[in-house]
């Protein structure tokens, strides 16, 4: 299955993270938040200028800008 | 280690997993907030009585981690290491299980005396979801007690339980995860060192340190360098070692593998029997339904705007009556003061000094309350969240953050506001950077100080254009503040922007009760802290503004020029109509007092330090007239027409009877349109009135409090003797 940063997913699109890029500061509290390999997540929404992302994850909605989100890589059916 | 203080509780959660409203279910109104020592992180503090026993309740800051990155974490993890709680109290959305029990795991490898409370059961069932909390203790190994915060159902079966906790003498067992085959053999290794060398270990587990360790915690191992070098080093070569390893065969981290399995270890601990999800999963609730409104590319925007708006208006408009009564009553007092204290230093003192200070003081409180009420309101109800979701993006260009706007819009963005309540609106903000920024910045909006000061100048020598200079004011406010913002996280503020990563709560209704004790709190504490301030500096000011006074030679000029004007109405009245002469001379007498108040202040220290500061302020226009208002304008904006109208000997309007300034002003050929120009842009930029820097010294420290004084000042003299200068060139003056 491809493997797409979240930043390239659609709205509603479904998929699982597959790895976190990123480290120190920024990785720590992608993970304190639940991001971590092998969780699913989709996409809820962007904000009305595209930026940030809304994704629903672990049963709570959480946003993160789109630089946070090119990290973040996420195992999709296929790319929308 | 040392012992538990037995009657402590804390209270630990994440943010949004109803915490606080638990906090004042027990507590009630018998709390108490601060800060802890030197950061702005607050502290509350509650009592209650449990079955005779007074108990003492910590309300720790929310937080999702206890990794020493945010203030927030460091606190809350210190304050369990250091002050050491007979029990804490870890309250979880159950609606939320995974990522609250997160902590919850953190927590339990602390090894501390534990229970949790699972809140908000009543949402969870709603949503299809049913816990077997008993099963859900026996696992973690502590008690698991179902709540309804907002009911304040499960209270007292929490407190007897965390009493039991606490009078427990057994040391609680630290939780073990694996870590897996490469973490885990390190650990052991560690964990026996540190025990061997009995490092750190009065306060910490040996296996937590040596997880910190791993995690390269960079307050921990400052500690432990601290403590014991040879040992510290040690423990670091390993990490380095295991660190070295993973990113070579996983291309991983200690940090990330950690934080893997403790959600693996959750995940673990609720399959099978603890949690069951009766409707589908992940449908869309009712708070889904409300953002496809709300965040709508198109509607979201228009609803904030009308939110903001809304904001905004109830603030300022329910606390004018307010406002209204409590100056009608200072003015009362200082009225009897005046009447009843005879004249002197004293009298001028308590008058001008303390009753006027006092008077600073509370009639901002209507303001602060009115506005922490709405801030709570929409922090608590979960819209504030999508106002920082929807403009960050515009916000994070200038090196904001997108909950910022609140700050500016309170502060004047939308013209009128107080900058005062606006800096303490800067408490929803947890990006430490971005809110110093917004602090340092929010006071170039507009007050509702400074509208009377250029409506009087806009009036004077722009009265075709009102509208639109008006407007103008407005736009050059923002674009400062925001390009200013910007130019200070490049500079004294340099660093990258805090992770965003916000989480949008499910929309509640706010309980009546939170609201009310949380507005109360924060204005008291409005009172304390900054109180005293501005009181100590209103004192100070009326001093400056006072002394040394005319010398006694002067004082006679003055003495005997009302005589003769006196004398000279006596000796004329016998030969015409009594009235008239009478009547003019009154005003002939008024002109010499106005005169004399005018020879005062300038030869007050407030008006020397504006004489010689005409040598720098020409550059811009202003003469010592213009500086001593500008003087007294850091007391309070509004202090400048009847200071500049002392300074043109037009008399003092204490009652708000209009002083012709204006006219006087554009009467005088020295004042041009460009120079009343150069002097709005002086005054919309130049330091925050004393209030104002009371409350960011009491949101940051002396240091900003010092810098927003001095830098708003330089700021504001540049860029008014750019216009002054720049409109010369051009021969606009």
């Amino acid at each position: 299955m491809p493997i797409v940063p979240l930043r390239k997913m659609a709205k509603g699109q479904k998929g699982i993270i597959y790895r976190i890029n990123a480290y120190g500061e920024l990785g720590r509290r992608i993970r304190d938040m639940g991001l971590v390999a092998g969780t699913p997540l989709w996409v809820r929404g962007r904000a009305p200028l595209k930026d940030p992302v809304a994704i629903r994850v672990r049963n709570f909605t959480l946003t993160l800008r789109n630089n946070e989100s090119d990290f973040i890589e996420v195992e999709v059916e296929e790319i929308l | 280690m040392n012992s538990r203080q037995a009657n402590l509780i804390a209270l630990a959660g994440n943010p949004n997993c109803g915490k606080s409203t638990l906090f004042n279910a027990i507590t009630g109104a018998r709390q108490h907030v601060g800060n802890y020592p030197g950061i702005t992180v607050e502290k509350k503090e509650g009592y209650c009585n449990f079955n005779g026993t007074r108990l003492k309740l910590v309300d720790l800051p929310g937080t999702y981690s206890l990794t020493a990155y945010s203030m927030e974490e460091l606190v809350a993890r210190n304050y369990l290491i250091e002050d050491r709680p007979g029990v804490v109290i870890n309250i979880v959305d159950a609606s939320n299980l995974e990522r609250n029990l997160y902590l919850t795991v953190q927590l339990l490898e602390l090894g501390i005396p534990l229970l949790v409370a699972l809140n908000m059961v009543d949402m969870a069932t709603a949503r299809g979801v049913s816990i077997n909390s008993e099963e859900l203790g026996r696992r973690l190994g502590v008690p698991v007690i179902p709540t309804i915060a907002r009911t304040g159902k499960g209270k007292e079966e929490l407190l007897e339980a965390a009493v039991r906790l606490a009078n427990k003498d057994e040391v609680p067992e630290v939780l073990h995860i694996s870590y897996g085959p490469d973490v885990d053999p390190v650990l052991d290794k560690m964990e026996e060192q540190i025990r061997a060398g009995a490092f750190l270990t009065e306060t910490n587990p040996a296996r937590w340190t040596a997880l910190k360790y791993l995690e390269a915690d960079e307050e921990v191992i400052g500690k432990g360098r601290q403590k014991d070098p040879v040992l510290s080093g040690k423990l670091e070569e390993l990490a380095e070692h295991v660190s070295g390893h993973l990113q070579k065969t996983l291309d991983s981290y200690p940090e990330a593998i950690i934080a893997d399995h403790r959600y693996g270890f959750i995940s673990a601990l609720l399959k099978q029997g603890v949690v069951k999800q009766s409707s589908k999963a992940d449908r869309l609730y009712l708070s889904d339904q409300l953002d496809r409104v709300l965040t709508h590319r198109f509607f979201g925007p228009l609803v904030m705007m009308l939110v903001v708006f809304a904001a905004y208006k109830f603030t300022f408009t329910y606390s004018k009556a307010p406002v209204e009564w409590l100056q009608a009553g200072i003015s009362a007092i200082g009225g009897l003061a005046d009447a009843y204290l005879p004249p002197g230093p004293l009298k001028s003192m308590v008058v001008s000094g303390v009753i006027d200070g006092v008077g600073g003081v509370i009639g901002f409180i209507p303001v602060i309350v009115f506005m922490f009420l709405v801030i709570a309101f929409l922090e608590d109800t979960g819209y504030l969240a999508r106002v920082a979701y929807m403009l960050d993006r515009v916000f994070r260009s200038f090196g904001l953050h997108g909950s910022s706007v609140m700050a500016y819009i309170i502060s004047g963005g939308i013209a009128g506001g107080c900058a005062v309540p606006g800096v303490l609106a800067t408490r929803t903000l947890r990006s430490p950077r971005e809110r110093i920024a917004t602090i340092v910045t929010a006071p170039f909006m507009n007050c509702g100080a400074k509208l009377p000061v250029f409506a009087m100048l806009i009036a004077a020598f722009f009265s075709a254009k009102e509208a639109l200079v008006m407007s103008l004011l407005t736009i050059l406010s923002w674009t400062s503040a925001l390009l200013i913002a910007k130019l200070i996280r490049w500079t004294i503020l340099r660093g990258p922007s805090t992770p965003f990563l916000l989480e949008l709560p499910p929309y509640r209704l706010p309980t009546f009760k939170g609201l009310l004790i949380h507005t109360c709190e924060r204005a008291w504490q409005y009172v304390r802290k900054a109180g005293t301030i501005i009181l100590a500096i209103s004192i100070i000011f009326w001093a400056l503004m006072s002394f040394p006074g005319l010398p006694e030679t002067e004082k006679r000029i003055y003495d005997e020029e009302r005589a003769s004007i006196l004398a000279g109405t006596f000796h004329e009245s016998r030969a015409e109509t009594a009235a008239e002469p009478a009547a003019d001379a009154g005003a002939r007498i008024r002109d010499v007092d106005y005169k004399e108040a005018q020879a005062a202040l300038k030869n007050s220290i407030a008006g020397r330090v504006g004489t010689s500061l005409t040598a720098i302020s020409f550059v811009s226009g202003f003469d010592w007239r213009t500086n001593v208002a500008l003087l007294s304008g850091f007391a309070a904006k509004e202090v400048i027409i009847s200071t500049m109208g002392t300074a043109y000997s037009l008399g003092q309007s204490r009652k708000g009877e209009e002083i012709p300034l204006g006219a006087r002003l554009a009467a005088d050929g020295s004042w041009t349109p460009l120079k009343a120009f150069s002097l709005i842009i002086f005054i919309m930029l130049y330091a925050p009135c004393f209030a104002t820097i009371a409350c960011i010294i009491q949101e940051s420290s002396w240091k900003w409090g010092l810098f927003s004084f001095v830098f708003n000042t330089t700021i504001a003299f540049l860029l008014s003797a750019l216009v002054y200068r720049g409109g010369l060139l051009l021969g606009l003056g």
